[in-house]
């Protein structure tokens, strides 16, 4: 009879796991839609940034010349922007992504700092001794542009002082719903080169090109980090919320096979006990 | 009247999208106007207000700073931060503005001067830009 009173109690227990897992899951549902909204609604911004970039870089002079931030250096450390989340629950996202810059380091034949941004990779980093320049957790899930600004001013003022001569963000990519892939991208110095131009438009620059050009490249650099971080958060969100469905399916299905147990157990204590009330009136008969 | 596109946006989002007569914006070399069909331009802008004309009514946005970018067929502002009037926390800006003008007063070693006073620029900035509403009661929707 034990045995019986032991199921209900673990399907009950599972049950409420189901639930939290369940909600869990609605709640990064949600978080992942405002987190791709917001990436959404800042791209006129980052598209329009990077043509007014990519005229500024097509001026006919040399370009590099222009502003430090442009300035290919001999490489003798590199600095990378390792962003992951704070949270775990959210599968294999965290694991990848610091296998990701782990890898990267290793690779490299010169010292490595690191910028760490979110409590997993932190630790994670921490945990292997790594040289961390910065760290910069509890963002939350809808940081504002200014939160992210201490972020790009270490990395602008590092390079610009000569400390590092080479940034790299690693982040989870959003691809899709179900696929976010760790990615790394070149931050500094910012090659302008890579970004298409759009038409060929002769402007009046004011004050001057390389004013302007000294304004724009570290709102360039600002919104690249923003950018990465908003993705970041609907990556992991996205993650969480595909790992949560599969523990609630996966909880399900254990509540299923365990009442099949339950039934079974419960009708065989029904069948002795009925064996024991015959067999007993049959003696006094 | 010709009319032309003036986008406003920011990191964040877009502020403000529409066909418009008139711009008059905060320049890093004056106040500049433009109207349709102006000269590509691309300027930098500072902390203040931006006006805009549309059909019969006018109205304004608080800017923190940006760029101002003339295309032959559209004007885009690219805004470090942009609040239309209604938008604007009165309190806030109030309070941003006292503290900027603590700062400048005793400014204490470890604060860089030209940020607070580009705070306080910013935070004059949004005043005005209520102050111009308050004139102009009952006022005009910005759309």
């Amino acid at each position: 009879m034990a045995d019986i009173r032991l199921i209900r109690r673990r399907i009950r227990g599972i049950q409420s796991t189901a639930k939290i897992t369940r909600a869990m899951e609605m709640i990064a549902t949600l978080k992942m839609r405002r987190a791709q909204e917001r990436g959404l609604a800042g791209r006129p911004y980052s598209e329009k940034i990077s043509q007014v970039l990519a005229d500024l870089a097509a001026l006919p002079r040399e370009v590099e010349a222009l502003h430090p931030l442009l300035q290919r250096r001999p490489v003798i450390k590199i600095a990378i922007v390792h962003i992951t989340p704070d949270r775990g629950l959210c599968g294999g996202l965290n694991a990848n992504i610091n296998r990701r810059t782990a890898s990267l380091i290793l690779e490299q034949s010169i010292p490595v700092t690191l910028i760490a941004v979110g409590r997993k990779g932190l630790d994670f980093m921490r945990r292997y001794g790594r040289d961390i320049r910065a760290e910069f957790t509890r963002l939350g899930d809808r940081p504002s542009l200014l939160d992210t600004l201490p972020i790009s001013r270490i990395i602008i003022d590092d390079y610009t002082n000569g400390i590092i001569d080479l940034v790299y963000l690693v982040y989870a990519q959003f691809i899709s719903t179900m696929v976010q892939r760790p990615i790394m991208q070149q931050i500094l110095p910012v090659e302008p080169a890579a970004i298409p131009r759009a038409q060929n438009v002769d402007y009046i620059y004011e004050p001057g090109p390389a004013a302007v050009l000294g304004e724009l490249l570290p709102r360039f650099v600002e919104m690249q980090v923003y950018h990465a971080i908003l993705e970041s958060i609907a990556s992991e969100q996205s993650a969480r919320m595909v790992a949560m469905r599969n523990a609630t399916d996966n909880a399900n299905e254990l509540i299923e096979e365990l009442t099949l147990m339950y039934n079974k157990a419960r009708q065989e204590s029904i069948t002795k006990e009925l064996l024991d009330i015959t067999g007993g009136a049959a003696a006094l008969a | 009247m010709a009319t032309t596109r003036l986008d406003i946006v920011t990191a964040e989002r877009v502020v403000f999208s529409d066909d418009v007569d008139v711009v008059v914006a905060p320049g890093v070399e004056g106040q500049l106007g433009i109207l349709p069909h102006h000269a590509p331009l691309m300027t930098m802008l500072l902390p203040g207000e931006l006006r805009v004309r549309r059909g019969g009514e006018e109205f304004y946005l608080a800017i923190s700073g940006g760029f101002l970018e003339v295309r032959p067929d559209r004007i885009i502002v690219l805004a470090d931060a942009a609040e239309r009037v209604e938008e604007i926390d009165v309190a806030r800006a109030e309070e941003a503005k006292r503290r900027a003008e603590e700062l400048l007063r005793t400014h204490p070693p470890e604060v860089d001067e030209t940020l607070a006073e580009a705070a306080l620029r910013r935070s004059l900035a949004r005043l005005k830009v209520v102050e111009r509403r308050r004139k102009r009661r009952p006022g005009v929707q910005p759309g």
